[in-house]
């Protein structure tokens, strides 16, 4: 199944990178359909009320929420090249929120549960989930902890077979929709890192309040929450993982987000440049067409090559990763890179849309506000520099 | 659905596993590769890096050394056994540029990697078999010097502007013109030189001659007077001084009434363009590979530094901003690394990758350009010191964003290629 972006015209068998099979780019063909005909259409729409719930029901039935999950849980057994499939063909629907509500899903607060979770856990939550019928949600942001995980204050409290939870959570994707949060808490104050755990919690246990809806510079699809836990009691037997190991737990589990987001921003990047392409053929100034000034045309060379460098970061970082090698470095540096060069991808194709790139009407307005957050979410630039440089010994 | 089930098994994030790899581009580097790269780098511990300085002030790098390479087999990685060469692939030769580029002189890699990149390859793959019998197994011994000629004081990237001509006259040709920034032009003892063979020139008026020259005199290989002097064929060449690669031999070349013979002519009569074209990719994705074993040495020479090197109490590597500018400069190089293999990789498979090499070109040079200064910068004082080698590597990459087609020419190529 031939690729038809414009940036990477050969995608014959040897033209692919080795992560990808025949079958893979059958499920990117199914995926793309799917995408461009039941999501992309309602992208300015749900800008306003945020995407439905059936996304994920309808993702549910066509395999697409457990990709890369086993089938024993009613997932498609499929590689780590099979969720890196999913993140690319999402940016054809040209809204970052939605990208983003489905990926907490599936790469954020699932893989914890498909790892850790034991198989009551798992016949509970994932295999609802894998349906689409449970929507997850991952806390682990605080109003005073960010990239500084260990900075968490929410505490839970044993008291005979249940969790006391206490404390609140900020800028929680899905925090308004989901059935269940895989919450990070503190159970042991004096422990330091070996002091957090990591807890599934039912979002309509009692003390479970949703706060406002956060309004945001951009991902106005996605639903984002400040959610306060008051007493919440949580059966014991909800703990996932082990007690105390919770922040390697996390650590480990932004690994595969950052991964995953670096798919993502390379994709989105990708399909900024495709529309502003088209764009500069269509678009006439001082008599010819403005892709045919040697200026922009020069702007179209540098972007592409970022963007096949940020690319082919992230799969050779997702082979790494297939090997069963456990690449932080890497994984770090694909994020930083592909964050940054996804910001400038966006920045200069609303430059050369001109006017009409600060028109919400073309789109690229929106990208240019939902890519900003890339440089943020999951790891901010300065934590990956920090995660790198460390990793140098310095 | 059943999309990779075959490798369901390895897939996932196992936090358990820490950097198990033996190679982490294993698809790619077999450990036959490896092994080779520990040779190479080892000859050039010892037998090339002791003497770097002193080819640097010489401006040249000794002919006994090219020998020595082609002895140990180096120059011929990638050719075919019939040829002396040691029948391996492309990969194989990248793990030399790589090794070369470590080395710390551009200057020295080129001495050594021109004759068999560039100036070899037309013979190989565009010469009858008695051209490929007479020209290819010499260079590949290290016995033979070769250059490849096509820029001239008048026309760098804009091949089609070549004036060099040859009049066609009874038995062959007279060349006639200038060549400028040859790289071992001095001394070449085989030119492979791109002429004017028709009045217009231009796209299908350029052909390529080989232009053997009169056997270097005994114990005279080194000596840049006697090599640039007309040696009895209608050649002069001079050195050119440069703002880096002091330890290769750039020339610029005279011809006057050189006489070439008929069968010296490569490939087709008004055929030259395509014979130009043909060896671009490798010779840029060449300088990608350099570039980036380039970035590796100067960061790694720069992380020592920066450990032992203190200031205000502390080392300097324990201060944010130094972390932070070692973190900016290998997350650029591992960019570099990733684009650079997964393009020799589509070469090596023989996809065409047009685009991609001129990415690759257009963003490792640059980058190596930036790395180069970064180290220098972190290095303070010392940077601007010729001891350390960083200002060397500095004035080195500047070449890269302008030798093998400019960062300009890429971006005009890759914008085409898209369709603007």
């Amino acid at each position: 199944m031939a690729s038809d972006s414009v940036l990477k015209p050969d995608h014959t068998a040897t033209g692919r990178h080795p992560i990808f099979t025949d079958e893979h780019e059958e499920l990117r063909a199914s995926i793309r359909q799917f995408v461009e005909k039941e999501l992309a259409p309602h992208a300015e729409e749900w800008e306003e009320t945020t995407f439905p719930d059936s996304v994920f029901t309808r993702m549910g039935e066509l395999g697409y929420l457990g990709l890369h999950y086993p089938e024993e849980y009613g997932g498609q057994g499929g590689d780590y090249a099979t969720q890196i499939v999913l993140a690319e063909e999402m940016s054809r629907s040209h809204s970052g929120g939605l990208v983003m509500g489905v990926a907490v899903h599936t790469d954020m607060a699932n893989p914890v549960l498909k790892l850790l979770g034991t198989e009551e856990q798992k016949q509970q939550y994932l295999v609802p989930a894998l349906k689409g019928e449970k929507i997850a949600c991952l806390g682990i942001t605080e109003p005073g902890a960010g990239s500084d995980v260990a900075g968490i204050q929410t505490t839970a409290v044993k008291d005979g077979d249940e969790w006391v939870v206490n404390g609140s959570k900020l800028y929680i994707t899905n925090g308004h929709r989901a059935d269940y949060i895989v919450l990070v808490v503190k159970t042991d104050p004096d422990a330091g890192y070996g002091g957090f755990s990591l807890l599934l919690v039912d979002m309509d246990a009692p003390g479970v309040v949703r706060e406002k809806r956060l309004e945001k510079l951009g991902m106005h699809a996605s639903d984002t929450a400040l959610l306060a836990f008051q007493d919440v009691r949580v059966p014991a037997e909800n703990l996932l993982g082990e007690e105390g190991k919770g922040f390697y737990h996390i650590m480990w589990e932004l690994q595969g987000e950052r991964l995953i987001a670096a798919a993502g921003a390379v994709a989105a990047a990708e399909r900024l440049v495709e529309r502003t392409l088209e764009f500069a053929r269509d678009r006439q100034a001082f008599g010819r067409s403005i892709g045919k000034f040697q200026g922009i045309r020069w702007k179209f060379a540098e972007m592409a090559t970022k963007i096949e460098a940020g690319k082919q970061m992230t799969y050779n970082t997702a082979w790494r990763v297939m090997q069963g090698d456990y690449p932080v470095r890497e994984i770090s540096m694909a994020k930083l890179y592909t964050s940054r060069m996804a910001c400038e991808v966006a920045d200069e194709c609303l430059q050369i849309h001109g006017g009409a790139g600060y028109m919400k009407e073309y789109g690229i307005e929106r990208a240019w506000r939902d890519l900003r957050l890339n440089r943020i979410g999951a790891g901010t630039d300065e934590t990956l520099l920090e995660v790198i440089g460390r990793s140098y010994g310095l | 659905m059943t999309a990779g089930t075959s490798t369901a098994a390895s897939g996932g994030l196992d936090r358990t596993a820490q950097a198990g790899l033996d190679h982490a581009w294993g698809y790619l580097f077999t450990a036959e590769h490896e092994e080779l790269r520990q040779t190479i780098r080892r000859w050039v511990d010892a037998e090339v890096r002791p003497h770097l300085m002193a080819w640097e002030d010489a401006g040249w790098t000794p002919a006994s050394i090219l020998r020595r390479a082609g002895e140990l087999g180096f120059l011929g990685l990638a050719y075919p056994t019939e040829f002396g060469g040691q029948g391996g692939t492309a990969i194989h030769e990248a793990v030399l540029q790589q090794e070369l580029a470590r080395s710390g002189s551009a200057g020295f890699a080129a001495a050594i990697g021109a004759p068999m990149t560039i100036a070899t390859p037309p013979i190989l793959k565009f010469g009858t078999p008695e051209q490929q019998e007479r020209w290819v197994p010499p260079v590949l011994r290290g016995e033979r010097f070769a250059a490849l000629a096509i820029t001239e004081p008048g026309t760098g990237s804009d091949v089609a502007g070549i004036q060099t001509t040859a009049t066609k006259v009874d038995g062959g040709f007279v060349v006639n013109g200038e060549k400028c920034f040859i790289t071992g032009g001095l001394r070449a003892q085989q030119l492979v030189v791109a002429v004017k063979t028709t009045a217009g020139g231009g796209h299908g008026g350029i052909s390529f001659l080989v232009v053997e020259r009169p056997p270097i005199a005994e114990g005279r290989e080194d000596d840049i007077a006697y090599l640039g002097g007309d040696r009895g064929d209608g050649i002069t060449s001079s050195l050119l001084e440069k703002l880096g690669w002091h330890a290769s031999d750039t020339a610029l070349m005279a011809f006057q009434d050189v006489f070439v013979p008929e069968d010296h002519l490569l490939g087709e009569l008004h055929g030259g363009f395509k014979l130009i074209m043909a060896n671009f990719a490798w010779e840029r994705l060449s300088m990608a590979l350099g570039a980036v074993a380039g970035m590796d040495a100067v960061l790694e020479r720069t992380e020592a530094f920066v450990q032992q090197r203190e200031a205000f109490g502390r080392p300097i590597a324990t201060f944010q901003g130094t972390r932070w500018a070692i973190a900016e400069m290998r997350t650029k190089a591992e960019a570099c690394r990733a684009l650079t293999f997964e393009t020799l990789r589509k070469h090596v498979a023989g996809v065409p990758a047009l685009q991609e090499v001129a990415m690759t070109k257009l963003l490792t040079q640059r980058a190596m350009v930036e790395i180069a200064d970064g180290c220098l910068q972190l290095h303070g004082g010392a940077g601007y010191m010729k001891e350390y080698e960083v200002e060397r590597a500095l004035r080195d990459a500047r070449l890269g964003p302008i030798g093998g087609g400019t960062d300009e020419i890429m971006k005009d190529v890759i914008g085409r290629l898209m369709g603007v």
